[in-house]
C-alpha cells in the first residue's frame, strides 16, 4: 500500500514545494514592485484561466490513457462562434454559451467515440480534430470580432471590483472535477482504465463510456474556456490559442501526472498552471527579461520533474 | 526475422497501395473543375513548361513545397519505427533557421557551408539530446520530445533576440530557389536524403534493429540488438533532417523567423508517416509510403489552392482527408469490411 502513496504523491510534494519557492524567490526579488500582494495572486489566476479549464479537461484525458491534441483550436473556433453570434447575429449570451459548451461537449465525444470503435490512436484523431476545429473557426471568420453585448461590460466590471469571474469559473470547475475523479464512479474507471485497460475491461468497467467521457469533458472544458476568453479580451479570434495544447499537456506534466495515465492529480494541474503563471508574471515584473524565456525556464522544469519522476519510480522498482 | 521472400515483399507494395491510390485520386481530381455549375474537362494542373530552362508547373510545384515536410517526415519514420514519437522537429526547424541566419548576417559573418553545416549539427545535436533521455534515461518519448518541443522555440528566440532576420546573401536564398537538372534545388536535396536514408535501412543492419525494437523493445535487447544505440541513430537522424529542413525554409522566405518556421511541421511529418501506413505503435516501416504520405498532404494543400477555394477551408478539406485515410487504416474498419467480404 505504500507503494502506489510514494509514486503518486512524492511527484505532487515537489510540485506544491517548487511552487511556493518559486513564490517565495519572486516575492522576495520583487518584493519592492508589490508582487507579494493579493491583487496579483488574483491576476495570475484570471490570465491563466483559460489555460487552466484546459487543463483541467486535458487531465482526465491523459489520466484515462489518452492526449486531446485539440483544445486549443476549440478554443479558437468556441471563441470566434460566440463572439459572432452575440455580435453579428444578436443572439443572446445566455443561448450561445451553452450551446458552444454543448457544441463542445459533443465534438470531444464524437473524437473518444472513434478512437474507442476503430481503435485509433488518440494522438491522430485529436490532430484530425484540431485541423477540423481550426479550420471551422477560420471558415466562420479569419478576423477579430469584438464582443461589445452590456453582459461582458458588466462582467468586466464585476472582474475589475470584486473577483476575476474566469478565475472564478475555472475554480468552480477544478473543485467540480475533483469531485468527479476522486468521488465518483466515473473518476474511479477513468484511473482504472488509464492505469490498464485490459484489467479494467476484465474488471467489467465501462471502458468505451469512459473513454468518450473523458474526451467530452475535455471538449466542454475547452469550449468553456473559449467562452472564458471571449470575456478576457472582449473579443473571439479563430487563432486563438495556438499551440495551447503544449501549455495546457506541460502544466498537467509538471503537475505530476504521468502521460502514461493513471497516476495523477487534478490539484497537481492547478498546481502546474499557477507554476506556469508565477513564472511568466515573475518574468515580466523581471522586465529586461524577454517572454521567450519562459518558454526555456518552463522546459527546463519539465526536464526536471520528469527526471525526479524517473528516479522515484525507479526507487518504486527496487523497493518492490 | 523477416526473410526477403516474395510474400513478406507482396505485403510491403501492397501497403503502398492506399496512399497511392489516394494520392492518384487527388491529382486527378484537378483534371475537373465545376465553373459555373458544369464540369469541364482541363489538364492545367499538369501542364509543365519550360522558362529560362527551368520546369515549371503544379506537379513541380508539389514536388518542391513538400520538400521539408518531406525531409522531418523520413526522419519521423525511423524514429516512429522504433517505437518513439519526435514532437520537436518543428522546433528543431526554427533553431537551425535561426542559427544559420544569425551567424551569415552576424559581427563576424561565416561562410554559407560553416554555418550550413553548423545549422545541420545543432539540429543533430538536438536529436541527439532528445535521443539520450529516450534511450538513456528511459523517459517517454512523447514527454521527452515534448521538453525540446517547448524550450525549443524559446532557444530560437533567444538566438534570434525576438527579431524576423533577414538574410540577402545569395547563396543562402539559392538553397531553396536555385535550381539543379531543370528542376528546383530543394527536390535534389530531399532525394538525396531519401537515397541516404534508404540506403542506411537497405544496405546495413539498421532496418532489422529498427524494426525488432520497435516490435518488442526486450526482445530485441534479449536478441542483442544495441536498443539504445539504435534510438540514438533514429533521434539523431530525424533532428539531421530538421535541421536540413531548418535551413531550407529560412532560405524559401529570405529570413529567419524563431515564432513562425516549422510550426506544426512535426505535426505533418507525423501525419506524413502515418498515411504512409508505418504505424504509431511501431514496427515495420515504409519509407517510400512516408514519401507518398507527404506528397500527399502537399499535393491536397496545392489542388486546393489552385481549385480556387477559399484559403480557410484548406483545413476542414485535410481533417477530413486525415480522417478518411485513418479509418480506411484501421485494423477495426478493415476487419468490418472483410466480414462483410466473406458474408457476401
Amino acid at each position: 500500500m505504500r507503494l502506489p502513496l510514494t509514486r503518486t504523491s512524492l511527484p505532487l510534494a515537489a510540485t506544491v514545494l517548487v511552487c511556493g519557492l518559486l513564490y517565495a524567490a519572486a516575492c522576495i526579488r520583487h518584493a519592492d514592485e508589490g508582487f507579494c500582494t493579493w491583487r496579483v495572486l488574483v491576476n495570475l489566476l484570471h490570465d491563466n484561466a483559460f489555460l487552466g479549464l484546459a487543463a483541467v479537461g486535458m487531465t482526465f484525458v491523459i489520466l484515462a490513457g489518452g492526449i486531446d491534441l485539440s483544445v486549443g483550436a476549440v478554443i479558437g473556433c468556441t471563441s470566434i462562434a460566440v463572439a459572432t453570434l452575440v455580435e453579428q447575429a444578436a443572439w443572446p449570451p445566455a443561448v450561445v454559451i451553452p450551446l458552444v459548451i454543448l457544441g463542445g461537449t459533443m465534438f470531444g465525444g464524437g473524437m473518444g467515440a472513434v478512437v474507442h470503435i476503430f481503435k485509433l490512436p488518440p494522438f491522430l484523431v485529436t490532430l484530425a480534430g484540431m485541423f477540423l476545429a481550426r479550420g471551422l473557426g477560420l471558415v466562420i471568420c479569419l478576423d477579430t470580432v469584438t464582443v461589445r453585448h452590456p453582459l461582458y461590460a458588466r462582467v468586466a466590471d464585476l472582474s475589475l471590483d470584486v473577483f476575476p469571474v474566469p478565475a472564478l469559473v475555472f475554480l468552480l470547475v477544478l473543485a467540480g472535477g475533483m469531485y468527479v475523479a476522486h468521488l465518483t464512479r466515473f473518476g474511479r474507471a477513468v484511473y482504472a482504465v488509464g492505469g490498464s485497460e485490459a484489467s479494467a475491461l476484465l474488471m467489467g468497467l465501462p471502458v468505451g463510456r469512459t473513454k468518450v467521457g473523458v474526451y467530452s469533458l475535455s471538449g466542454g472544458c475547452a469550449a468553456a474556456a473559449g467562452v472564458l476568453y471571449t470575456f478576457y479580451t472582449s473579443s473571439g479570434n479563430a487563432n486563438a490559442g495556438t499551440m495551447l495544447e503544449l501549455d495546457a499537456i506541460a502544466a498537467v506534466v509538471i503537475g505530476g501526472t504521468l502521460l502514461s495515465g493513471g497516476v495523477g492529480h487534478l490539484f497537481g494541474t492547478l498546481i502546474g498552471v499557477l507554476i506556469y503563471g508565477i513564472i511568466q508574471t515573475a518574468i515580466a515584473f523581471e522586465g529586461t527579461l524577454s517572454s521567450w524565456w519562459t518558454k526555456i525556464v518552463v522546459g527546463l522544469l519539465l526536464l526536471a520533474f520528469i527526471l525526479m519522476q524517473k528516479l522515484v519510480q525507479s526507487g518504486a522498482q527496487r523497493h518492490a | 526475422m523477416r526473410s526477403a521472400g516474395p510474400s513478406i515483399c507482396g505485403a510491403r507494395a501492397a501497403r503502398l497501395v492506399w496512399p497511392g491510390l489516394a494520392l492518384l485520386l487527388l491529382l486527378a481530381s484537378n483534371l475537373v473543375s465545376f465553373d459555373d455549375g458544369h464540369a469541364t474537362l482541363h489538364t492545367d494542373f499538369f501542364r509543365i513548361e519550360i522558362k529560362q530552362g527551368h520546369l515549371y508547373g503544379s506537379l513541380v510545384d508539389v514536388l518542391n513545397r513538400a520538400a521539408p515536410v518531406l525531409l522531418t517526415a523520413l526522419g519521423m519514420t525511423l524514429v516512429i519505427a522504433t517505437g518513439g514519437i519526435d514532437l520537436s522537429v518543428g522546433a528543431v526547424v526554427a533553431i537551425a533557421g535561426t542559427l544559420a541566419a544569425v551567424l551569415i548576417t552576424g559581427a563576424a559573418p561565416l561562410s554559407l557551408p560553416a554555418a550550413a553545416a553548423l545549422a545541420i549539427g545543432a539540429g543533430a545535436l538536438a536529436g541527439l539530446w532528445n535521443g539520450t533521455l529516450v534511450a538513456v534515461l528511459g523517459v517517454q518519448p512523447i514527454v521527452a520530445t515534448l521538453i525540446l518541443m517547448v524550450a525549443g522555440r524559446g532557444v530560437a528566440q533567444l538566438l534570434s533576440a525576438g527579431q524576423i532576420i533577414t538574410v540577402e546573401q545569395a547563396g543562402f536564398t539559392a538553397i531553396a530557389g536555385g535550381h539543379f537538372l531543370m528542376l528546383p534545388l530543394p527536390i535534389s536535396i530531399v532525394t538525396a536524403a531519401y537515397v541516404v536514408v534508404a540506403i542506411l535501412a537497405r544496405g546495413t543492419s539498421l532496418r532489422l534493429f529498427v524494426e525488432a525494437t520497435g516490435d518488442g523493445e526486450t526482445a530485441a535487447r534479449y536478441a542483442g540488438v544495441p536498443v539504445p544505440a539504435v534510438k540514438l541513430v533514429a533521434y539523431g537522424l530525424s533532428g539531421l533532417l530538421a535541421g536540413v529542413a531548418g535551413l531550407l525554409i529560412a532560405s524559401n522566405i529570405k529570413a529567419a523567423d524563431a515564432n513562425n518556421a516549422g510550426l506544426y511541421l512535426e505535426l505533418d511529418a507525423i501525419l506524413a508517416v502515418v498515411i504512409g501506413g508505418t504505424a504509431l505503435s511501431g514496427g515495420r516501416f515504409f519509407l517510400s509510403g512516408t514519401v507518398l504520405g507527404a506528397l500527399l498532404i502537399q499535393a491536397l494543400t496545392t489542388s486546393i489552392l489552385t481549385r480556387g477555394v477559399a484559403v480557410e477551408w484548406t483545413l476542414v478539406v485535410k481533417a477530413l482527408v486525415v480522417v478518411g485515410i485513418c479509418l480506411l487504416q484501421s485494423p477495426a474498419v478493415r476487419a468490418r469490411l472483410w466480414e462483410r467480404r466473406s458474408a457476401a
